[in-house]
């Protein structure tokens, strides 16, 4: 069993199981699937600098963030006890298109030449945590939603806002790829 | 569908808790620690899903854009399709809440945050290789660099917060 459960997972039982958060968390409590409200929590609970975005009953919605500590910790359980023994898979022309963007691929879910603590001094630092970290938070509260809110809860309700969110993100992430990322990385 | 907030719909632009983008509909008292743990829960078994399925891998995301792999469309398909089937279920049985609460559904106004945030976060989703939900299970995955990426997210937040009434919505 231990031996199964440390294989990487297929994409048809955590699609299930995301998909299935959603009806868990509106049985448990009527509470609403969506991650980037957390950050908006972590503002209105520690910085809120009286902008009216933020002054809001945080405590109420805290159940959110007990949710991501939640994620946080599942990230350890599944790391350090049910830990895929073989290097990650990658595919090969993925692994081509970022050997020649001088991205080494390693066999660890991330790639250290760019995340690691020695590159966050540098200019892909800046990149890589700074920038791309700012777009994360200001872009998914600007466009009211991440992947879970939009793209899962979202569609789940038939919300066609949240369509169009989710192909803009995709949109973004093509953008990103293909045209910005071959110079980013030349930089 | 519900239209118990529709009071709220007139400002595109959102007021607590309908602006929030999942709130808690809950009316029956919670305390903070013995009401929300069972949250805990339900993000530790998600956490694991997203490390046992490498969602919160960087290559995965790569593979993703560059149309190298499925796994990622099967993933999020999957689950739109499990959590549509569970949405509509609930609304057809009109299955209550464990309080016995009726649950809530809000339908979500347009506002032109949906196509320029959206883009915004598109762009640092490939840089980062994650959404939210991934910064914090990389994070508990032992990558702590991605700490200063989590704080950068929350300083992003907290500057569309200030800027909100100037960004065209």
């Amino acid at each position: 069993m231990l031996e199964i459960l440390r294989q990487p997972w297929p994409w048809y039982v955590a699609g299930a199981m995301i998909g299935l958060t959603v009806p868990a968390l509106l049985l448990l409590g009527n509470k609403h699937f969506g991650i980037s409200s957390s950050l908006r929590h972590i503002c209105a609970a520690c910085i809120p600098a009286n902008i009216p975005f933020f002054k809001y009953e945080w405590k109420k919605e805290a159940w959110n963030l007990f949710f991501v500590v939640g994620v946080l910790l599942g990230g350890t359980v599944a790391t350090y006890f049910l830990s895929n023994p073989d290097p990650i898979v990658v595919s090969g022309k993925t692994v081509a298109a970022l050997q020649e963007l001088n991205i080494e691929v390693d066999h660890e879910l991330m790639p250290a030449s760019i995340f690691s603590f020695e590159n966050l001094f540098s200019l892909r630092g800046l990149i890589f945590f700074v920038i791309g970290g700012f777009l994360v938070g200001f872009g998914t509260r600007y466009g009211g939603g991440c992947t879970s809110g939009h793209a899962i809860m979202g569609l789940s309700n038939l919300q066609w806002p949240s369509l169009i969110a989710t192909c803009c993100f995709m949109a973004g992430g093509f953008i990103m790829v293909h045209l910005l990322f071959p110079w980013l990385m030349s930089l | 569908m519900q239209h118990t907030k529709d009071e709220f719909v007139e400002t595109p632009v959102i007021d607590h808790p309908v602006e929030c983008e999942s709130p808690n509909d809950q009316v029956a008292e919670e305390s903070l620690i013995g009401s929300n743990i069972k949250y805990l829960f339900v993000g530790v078994v998600f956490g694991i899903v997203f490390v046992k399925a490498e969602i919160i891998s960087w290559y995965r995301i790569q593979e993703m854009f560059r149309l190298h792999s499925f796994h990622m469309y099967g993933v999020i398909g999957t689950a739109v399709v499990v959590g549509m089937i569970s949405v509509f279920l609930i609304k057809k049985f009109s299955i209550k809440t464990m309080q016995g609460e009726k649950v809530i559904f809000h339908d979500k106004q347009f506002h032109w945050g949906n196509v320029i945030g959206a883009l915004l976060f598109g762009l640092g989703w490939a840089i980062t290789g994650a959404c939210p939900g991934p910064l914090f299970a990389q994070i508990g995955s032992g990558f702590l660099v991605v700490i200063v990426t989590l704080v950068s997210a929350v300083a992003g937040t907290w500057v569309y917060g200030l800027l909100r009434d100037k960004l065209p919505h």
